[in-house]
């Protein structure tokens, strides 16, 4: 679909693209109505709304309450849309607020959402902090602090701020909350089984249940119960089959169990973003009648990872050392990407690849840090598991 | 049921689905002597931000609506991006308007071309395209001179870069500092006022409560010798802390204190208070006027990449521009010095001008308040 909207209308830029951008030509275009570009609310009507809303609040960008709107509505397009120019526009939003000691509570919590996002850890948690102080009960500001606490490894820290959720908000809220925590530090089988009992009971945005699902599949994955996380990735995927981190959560199960053809058909039209396009290329390479298809996508990482670093980006450095280990095959660059990612975030997405470059390059150093990890957080994960053993034959 | 879903907004933040390109724009500047060309890639996406191109809100961008908007487009261009040399603004304009392509979609390509009226060795940018709107946007500047390019990214946290000066190698560079330090005193008539102030009475000694002709050069030439010395002696110190950052003054009191030791060297000459120490003086005013001088280096730049050699290169072009001015002022002030034209008209009347001179800037400066400028629109 998305392919033949092109082929219509930029046949000339499409080519032009895939020439790459060093060699590629400025063009004058000889036709006045020559399409050359398609804005995002051209397939999603309603961020033609949030043009508006951002033209009110250009006329008056002191208005809080404006301002806090259109910054909500750009963080959502920008997790809906996977484009991260709606969060500059969103901090552009907060700019009354966003250098402030003490901006208002809500001001406080979008900037703090929005640091969490350029994986700004610490400014986050420092804004946290000071909202949590003043406002002790305010759940959302729990919620989001226990998240980037979960990131960090900090499981006791994040289980503390879940707890307080349980008069704040709604059963499944908490109990993910938790298990997010738990289900990564012992007790997989408890964090899978509260889950469980939760979904149970009716009630539920589906939004919370599709969190809530893909947790419980990415947690049943860990455990290689195979048929649960199946299970549970479809019926995450049968309440919303856009949603981008549960794609490429999917994706990298139906990788592990061999069955890229079925990656390679979902994500077909998602290249746009790099993380899925990452699984599509890695789908690609396992199946032989791909390997053009292959060829292309390998080259179109490439000049996106070189486009992040040339401005300095460091956002995407997890999905680039995979990208150096299991598409380029250069372990030791590989490896230093994971350990750079490792010393930010702690997930066991980044356990797996800094295990895995460890393996592969036979660096001692990195394999030490993963065994301590794994044993001081007794994570439960087949796969890391195996890449550790691997590692000491 | 809304406090949940901005409660889950949260939480989802932290997977790394967000991923595809933010907002970049490409600039490319070649410099060639005075002349430089350039070109910039602005996304068609965050033109139509700031500027609104798609007309008809269809949602697609048509090159007939980027004709449209070409004039707009270029006057943004103009006014967020600032390029300097040697403390100069640069002439910058929009000559092309082509389209090109990259990773995520379709962009801009204006061309440029300027021209610097002072050629420094290096090229202050200064750039805000889009920081207002998204301030995460960042432009990946591509400097390229003498064949050699350098890639520096303007931020809206650092949105001034200081490039070139690297090309040629260090002895060319190391001239090229020595030519602005040179220019720098010539063109600073503050510094020239001040010294001349000082040096003034060199050809003469005081006697009486009277002004009379030094008996002979030798005298006038250690008193002068004196005097330079103890003034390139301080005034280096004070810039190479300045220029290192170890030390830094608001900018406003240095001018204004310079422009204060101009008033009081030259009143000095028609009200004697200090005769034989002027050496002192000139030391301790000299203080200040290095952190004068720190402050057209820092409008210059130093290239990071040899920050010694052009300090150096500043500091002696510096010196050698106040030597030439004394070298031609004290054959003549001393063949003059017995006469009366030199006691009465240079040293009183030409120290009554520096005063007044140098209190309009005194007054300019404390008060932020251009009088010749208001005097000239009057």
């Amino acid at each position: 679909m998305q392919r033949l909207m092109r082929a219509s209308g930029i046949v000339l830029l499409a080519v032009l693209a895939t020439v790459g951008v060093a060699v590629a030509k400025p063009f004058t275009p000889n036709d006045d109505a020559i399409v050359l570009e398609r804005l995002p609310e051209k397939s999603d009507p309603s961020l033609a709304e949030l043009k508006r809303m951002r033209a009110a609040l250009a006329a008056n960008p002191g208005d809080l309450d404006n301002a806090a709107r259109v910054a909500r509505r750009s963080i959502e397009a920008a997790r809906a849309t996977g484009d991260p120019r709606f969060l500059g526009q969103a901090q552009a939003a907060l700019s009354p607020w966003w250098t402030a000691v003490d901006p208002p509570a809500q001001a406080m919590l979008l900037r703090a959402t929005l640091k969490q996002s350029q994986h700004d850890f610490p400014g986050a948690l420092a804004d946290l902090d000071r909202l949590l102080s003043v406002r002790p009960a305010d759940g959302q500001a729990l919620l989001t602090r226990a998240t980037i606490f979960t990131v960090q490894g900090r499981y006791a820290d994040a289980q503390r701020d879940c707890a307080k959720l349980f008069r704040l908000a709604s059963g499944l809220v908490t109990t993910a909350c938790l298990a997010g925590a738990s289900s990564v530090n012992g007790d997989a089988a408890g964090a899978y089984r509260a889950l469980t009992q939760a979904l149970a009971r009716p009630g539920e945005s589906p939004e919370v249940r599709v969190w809530a699902l893909t947790l419980s599949a990415e947690i049943a994955s860990r455990r290689g119960d195979v048929l649960a996380a199946d299970r549970n990735f479809r019926e995450a995927l049968a309440l919303d089959s856009g949603d981008a981190y549960l794609q490429g959560a999917y994706a990298d199960f139906l990788l592990d169990q061999g069955r890229a053809r079925e990656v390679a058909a979902m994500l077909a039209t998602r290249t746009k973003n790099d993380a899925l396009l990452l699984r599509l290329a890695l789908a690609e390479q396992a199946v032989p009648e791909r390997r053009s298809d292959f060829a292309a996508h390998r080259q179109e990482l490439a000049d996106r990872f070189a486009a992040a670093k040339q401005r300095g980006d460091t956002l995407h450095r997890r999905e680039e050392a995979r990208f150096r280990l299991e598409i380029e095959n250069d372990a030791p660059a590989a490896l230093a990407l994971a350990k750079d990612n490792w010393k930010v975030q702690r997930e066991a997405a980044d356990l797996r690849i800094l295990a895995a470059a460890a393996r592969a390059s036979g660096d001692a150093g990195a394999r030490k840090t993963v065994a301590d990890w794994m044993a001081a957080t007794r994570i439960e994960d087949v796969a890391v598991v195996a890449l550790a053993e691997g590692a000491s034959r | 049921m809304k406090r949940l879903a901005m409660m889950l907004l949260a939480v989802l933040m932290a997977f790394p689905a967000v991923a595809h390109k933010p907002s970049d724009a490409y600039l490319t500047i070649a410099r060639d002597g005075p002349g430089m060309t350039g070109r910039w890639d602005i996304a068609l996406r965050d033109l139509d931000l700031a500027l609104g191109l798609d007309a008809n809100g269809d949602g697609e961008i048509t090159w007939g609506e980027v004709r449209a908007k070409g004039d707009s487009i270029a006057a943004l261009a103009m006014h967020r991006l600032l390029i300097s040399s040697g403390g100069e603004k640069c002439a910058l304009r929009v000559t092309g308007l082509e389209v090109d392509s990259h990773t995520d979609g379709a962009y801009a390509v204006l061309t440029l071309v300027g021209s610097c009226p002072h050629e420094g060795p290096t090229l202050a940018v200064e750039y805000s395209l889009l920081f207002d709107l998204d301030p995460q946007h960042r432009g990946l500047l591509n400097f390229v001179e003498g064949g050699q390019s350098h890639s520096v990214v303007l931020s809206a946290e650092r949105p001034r870069q200081i490039v070139g000066g690297e090309a040629g190698g260090p002895l060319s560079q190391f001239a090229a500092y020595v030519h602005e330090g040179v220019w720098h005193i010539w063109l600073g008539f503050d510094h020239i006022l001040f010294l001349l102030s000082l040096l003034l009475p060199a050809v003469l000694v005081r006697r009486d409560g009277n002004w009379q002709a030094a008996p002979d050069f030798k005298g006038s030439f250690w008193d002068v010798a004196r005097i330079v010395t103890a003034f390139t002696v301080a005034h280096s110190i004070t810039l190479t802390l300045a220029a290192l950052g170890i030390v830094s003054l608001p900018s406003r009191w240095v001018e204004s204190a310079i422009a204060l030791s101009v008033v009081l060297a030259a009143l000095n000459n028609v009200f004697p208070v200090v005769a034989r120490g002027r050496w002192i003086a000139a030391f301790a005013f000299g203080l200040l006027h290095g952190f004068g001088f720190a402050g057209a280096l820092q409008d210059l730049g130093l290239p990071t990449g040899s920050l010694a050699l052009s300090l150096a290169g500043f500091n002696i072009g510096v010196e050698l521009g106040q030597l030439a001015i004394v070298a031609a002022f004290l054959p003549l002030a001393f063949a003059l010095r017995s006469t009366w034209a030199y006691r009465r008209v240079v040293l009183a009347g030409g120290s009554a001008v520096i005063v007044a001179i140098a209190g309009v800037w005194l007054v300019e400066r404390a008060f932020d308040m251009p009088l010749f400028a208001a005097l000239a629109a009057g």
